[in-house]
C-alpha cells in the first residue's frame, strides 16, 4: 500500500514538474515572446531586443537565448533543434557560410514581402548581401558584418622598410619583412574554422575559388586545383616554414594570434577588427604599455599576388526567421526594428561588431570609434563569402583536414589532394 | 608448507563453501532457498532491465536502420536506402583506422599505467594507519573532478601561451598540441591522473578481501613480501582486477573529453568516440555517423566479452572466499 501510494506521488510530482515547465513558455500578458537566438557578445543583442520589445508597443517581446562561444557548436544547436521542428526559434542570429545549408533544409523562413527585401537588403554592403539569399529568395538579411584587416607594428615595418599599407603590398613581401626582423606573423592556423577563412582568403585573393559551383550542393565541383590554389598554399607554406611562423602556429586561433601579436615577437597579424578594442582594453590591464598600443597600425589584408586586389575574410551575423515559429508576422516586425540603420550604428558603437550597412560609416560617432572605419567598410566590400553551398560543413573541414598542420602543406600536392578528397567526400565515398 | 600448497588450499575450501548461489553456474545441487533467492533476484531486477531495454535498445535498433542509408539530416529529400555501403566506406577509410590506433594507443598505455599506479595507491590507502581517511580523500579527488574541466586545466597548463609545463622544465617554445605523439602524451597523462583513483578503489575493495589467515600463514611459513604478493595476494584478487580493468578498458576506449577539449582531434588525435560524433553531430551525415556509431558498439561488445570470458572463470576461482 505505502509502496502504490509512494508511486502515485512520484507521478504526481513529475506531472507537476512537467505543468511548471510548460508554463515556463507561456505569455502572462498574451503578448507573444519571441524567442531569439544569439551569438554570445557583450549584451548588444539583448539591449536591441529590449528596445524594440518596448517600441513595439506591447505587440511582442523578444527574450535573448544565446547560442555557444565556437560558431561550429551555434550550428549545431540550431541544425538539432530545427531538425526537430523547434517552435520556439522565432529569430536567429546565423553566420553567414551556414545560410545557404540551413535554408536548403527549409529551416529558414523566406521574406517575400517586397517592401521588407528593400527594407533589409538597401545600402547593405555588396559581400554580406551575397549571403543573405538563397534560390533566389532574401533568407537571411545581414545584421553586421565582419572582415579582417592586417595588423601591423609600425617599428617593425619600418625597420624592415616595408609599408604594409602600400596598395600592392603582398604576403611574401611581409612574411620576408618578419623573418628578417626576427619577428612573428600571427595568424590563426589551427585546425578550425578560423583556418578556413584564412585559406578561404588567400584563394579569392589569388583570383579563384574552393568550390566552383557551390550551389549545386553535393554535385559541386571542388576547384582548388588551380593556380589561384597552388599559390594560396604557397603562402601558407613560405609563412609555416619561414622563422616568422609563431611557435604555436598550427594550434593558433584568433586570440592566440593577438597575444603573438602584442608581445615582444609581434609584427605583422590578420585578424578581426575587435582586436583594435582588445587592445585598448590590454592597455587599460596593464598588459601592453601606451606605447605598444600606438605602435599598432591597419592596412588592408596583404595581396597574393601583386596584381590583384586582395579578397579579404567576410564575417558578421544574419538573421533569419525560423520556419517552425508560432509568431512569423511578429518576427518579422522586430526585424523591421532590429535591422535599421539606427540599430546597425547603436550595435557597431555598443559590441564593437561593424555594420552591414555602408551609412553607419559616416556616423560622427562611429568614426571617433574606429578610427579605421573607412577601411573597414571597404574591405568588407571587397570580402569574398566563404562558399555558399548547403554543403559548406563538409567543404569547410575537407579544406581543414587536408591543409592541416600548415608546416604539410605542399603547394603541388595539398590543393590537388584536397579537391580530390573533397569530391570523394561529397559523394558520400570518404569519411570526413 | 610452500606457498602453492596454501594457494590450492584456500581455494580447495573456497569450493567446498560455495552454495551455487551464481545463478549462471549450473551447479549439480540447487536448495530451495538458492532457487528462492534466485527468483526474487531476477524479479527485483526485472524493472530496471525492462527500463534498460526501452532507453538502449530502441535507439540501438533505430541507429542500425540509419546506418544503412544515406541521409543528411539536412538534406532529407536526399535520403536513399544504400545497404552496407556505409560499412564499406567506413572500414575501407584510413580516417577510421587512423582512429582505431588513436584509440588503441591511449587505452593500451592508459589502462597500462593505471593499472601499476592503482595499485601503488590502494597499497598505500591499505596500509596507511595515521590519516586513512585525508589520504583515501586526497588519492580520490582527481576522479571527482569533472573531465572537461580536468581537459582545460591540463590543456592551459601545457598550451604555449597560458602553460607553465614549457617554463618549469625548460622546454622554451616547444608546442605540446603541434603534433601527434606529443598531444596524445597530454592526453594520456591527463586520462591517467582523472582516472587511476577510480582503478585503485576497485584494487583496494578486493585487496581487503584477501584472507587474512592466508597472509599470516605465507608469513609464518617464511614467504618474503614479494612471494606474499605474487603467490597470495594478487591471484586472490584476481576477480577485482579483471573488474578493474574491464571497467576502465571500455572507458577508455569510449574517450572524448580529452581529445575534444585539447586538440579537437587535429594532428591524428581523433578517437573513435570523436569520430562518431562528428559525423553525427557536426556533419548531421546520420548514415555514416550511425555505421561509425554501430562499429563502436561492435568493438566495445567484444572487448567487454573478451574480458568477461576471462572474468568468469575467476570469478569461480574465487567463489566463496570473504
Amino acid at each position: 500500500m505505502t509502496l502504490r501510494r509512494r508511486v502515485a506521488r512520484g507521478w504526481l510530482a513529475l506531472a507537476l514538474g512537467a505543468a511548471g515547465l510548460a508554463a515556463c513558455g507561456g505569455d502572462d500578458d498574451g503578448a507573444p515572446t519571441l524567442v531569439w537566438y544569439t551569438n554570445p557578445d557583450n549584451g548588444g543583442q539583448a539591449t536591441l531586443a529590449r528596445q524594440c520589445s518596448d517600441a513595439s508597443g506591447g505587440a511582442f517581446r523578444i527574450t535573448t537565448q544565446v547560442l555557444p562561444n565556437e560558431a561550429d557548436a551555434q550550428r549545431e544547436q540550431l541544425v538539432r533543434r530545427l531538425a526537430a521542428k523547434d517552435t520556439s526559434i522565432d529569430l536567429m542570429s546565423l553566420d553567414p557560410p551556414f545560410v545557404a545549408e540551413f535554408a536548403n533544409a527549409g529551416y529558414l523562413r523566406p521574406i517575400t514581402d517586397a517592401a521588407d527585401v528593400a527594407a533589409f537588403t538597401d545600402g547593405v554592403l555588396e559581400a554580406p548581401l551575397q549571403t543573405a539569399s538563397w534560390d533566389g529568395q532574401l533568407v537571411a538579411p545581414p545584421f553586421w558584418a565582419n572582415t579582417q584587416l592586417l595588423w601591423f607594428r609600425r617599428s617593425v615595418a619600418e625597420a624592415a622598410g616595408v609599408d604594409p599599407t602600400a596598395e600592392d603590398v603582398t604576403w611574401a613581401e611581409l612574411i620576408d619583412a618578419a623573418a628578417s626582423e626576427g619577428k612573428r606573423f600571427g595568424v590563426q592556423g589551427r585546425r578550425y574554422e578560423g583556418y578556413m577563412v584564412w585559406i578561404n582568403a588567400l584563394v579569392s585573393s589569388a583570383g579563384g575559388a574552393i568550390v566552383e559551383d557551390p550551389g549545386a550542393g553535393a554535385e559541386a565541383t571542388p576547384a582548388l586545383d588551380s593556380p589561384a590554389g597552388r599559390a594560396a598554399a604557397q603562402v601558407v607554406a613560405d609563412l609555416a616554414r619561414s622563422s616568422a611562423a609563431p611557435a604555436d602556429l598550427t594550434t593558433a586561433g584568433e586570440e592566440e594570434a593577438r597575444s603573438t601579436f602584442q608581445g615582444d615577437q609581434g609584427a605583422f597579424m590578420v585578424n578581426w577588427p575587435y582586436v583594435y578594442a582588445a587592445a585598448q582594453a590590454s592597455v587599460a590591464s596593464g598588459a601592453i604599455t601606451q606605447e605598444t598600443f600606438e605602435d599598432i597600425g591597419w592596412a588592408r589584408y596583404p595581396r597574393v599576388d601583386a596584381r590583384l586586389e586582395s579578397a579579404p575574410p567576410l564575417g558578421g551575423i544574419n538573421l533569419a526567421i525560423g520556419s517552425f515559429t508560432d509568431h512569423p508576422d511578429e518576427a518579422l516586425a522586430a526585424l523591421r526594428c532590429l535591422l535599421t540603420v539606427e540599430a546597425g550604428t547603436q550595435y557597431m558603437l555598443e559590441s564593437g561588431n561593424p555594420a552591414a550597412r555602408a551609412a553607419v560609416y559616416d556616423d560622427p560617432a562611429v568614426r571617433e570609434a574606429f578610427p579605421m572605419a573607412d577601411l573597414i567598410r571597404d574591405s568588407i566590400a571587397a570580402a569574398a563569402p566563404r562558399p555558399l553551398t548547403p554543403y559548406y560543413g563538409d567543404v569547410s573541414q575537407s579544406v581543414q583536414r587536408s591543409w592541416h598542420p600548415a608546416r604539410d602543406v605542399d603547394p603541388l600536392r595539398t590543393p590537388a589532394d584536397t579537391a580530390s578528397f573533397m569530391r570523394q567526400v561529397l559523394a558520400g565515398e570518404r569519411l570526413l | 608448507m610452500n606457498t602453492t600448497a596454501i594457494r590450492s588450499r584456500g581455494r580447495s575450501r573456497g569450493l567446498s563453501g560455495a552454495t551455487g548461489d551464481d545463478a549462471t553456474v549450473t551447479g549439480p545441487v540447487r536448495t530451495d532457498r538458492a532457487r528462492h533467492e534466485r527468483r526474487l533476484g531476477l524479479l527485483l531486477a526485472a524493472p530496471s532491465f525492462l527500463v534498460m531495454v526501452a532507453v538502449t535498445a530502441y535507439p540501438l535498433l533505430y541507429a542500425v536502420v540509419l546506418s544503412l542509408y544515406r541521409y543528411r539530416l539536412t538534406d532529407p529529400g536526399g535520403r536513399e536506402f544504400v545497404g552496407l555501403r556505409n560499412y564499406a566506406t567506413v572500414l575501407s577509410d584510413p580516417i577510421w583506422w587512423g582512429d582505431v590506433v588513436t584509440t588503441t594507443v591511449i587505452t593500451a598505455v592508459s589502462v597500462a599505467v593505471e593499472l601499476v599506479l592503482g595499485f601503488a595507491f590502494a597499497w598505500v590507502m591499505y596500509k596507511v594507519l595515521r590519516g586513512r581517511s585525508l589520504v583515501r580523500t586526497g588519492i580520490l579527488i582527481p576522479y571527482g573532478i569533472v573531465t572537461v574541466v580536468s581537459a582545460f586545466v591540463w590543456r592551459y597548463a601545457f598550451q604555449l601561451d597560458s602553460g607553465f609545463i614549457n617554463q618549469w622544465f625548460g622546454l622554451g617554445d616547444f608546442n605540446w598540441f603541434g603534433g601527434r605523439w606529443s598531444s596524445l602524451f597530454v592526453i594520456t597523462l591527463s586520462e591517467i591522473w582523472k582516472t587511476t583513483p577510480f582503478i585503485s578503489l576497485l584494487l583496494l575493495a578486493g585487496l581487503v578481501q584477501v584472507p587474512h589467515e592466508l597472509l599470516e600463514a605465507a608469513t609464518v611459513d617464511g614467504a618474503t613480501a614479494r612471494q606474499r604478493l605474487q603467490k597470495v595476494i594478487l591471484p586472490n584478487m584476481k576477480a577485482a582486477i579483471m573488474v578493474a580493468l574491464l571497467f576502465r578498458t571500455l572507458d577508455a576506449w569510449r574517450i572524448f573529453d580529452n581529445p575534444f577539449v585539447m586538440t579537437g582531434g587535429a594532428n591524428d588525435t581523433e578517437t573513435l568516440s570523436f569520430l562518431a560524433y562528428r559525423q553525427n553531430v557536426s556533419l548531421v551525415n546520420l548514415g555514416a555517423g550511425s555505421a561509425v556509431s554501430v562499429l563502436l558498439f561492435l568493438t566495445v561488445v567484444l572487448i567487454a566479452f573478451v574480458f568477461i570470458k576471462g572474468f568468469r572463470t575467476n570469478l569461480g576461482q574465487m567463489k566463496g572466499q570473504r
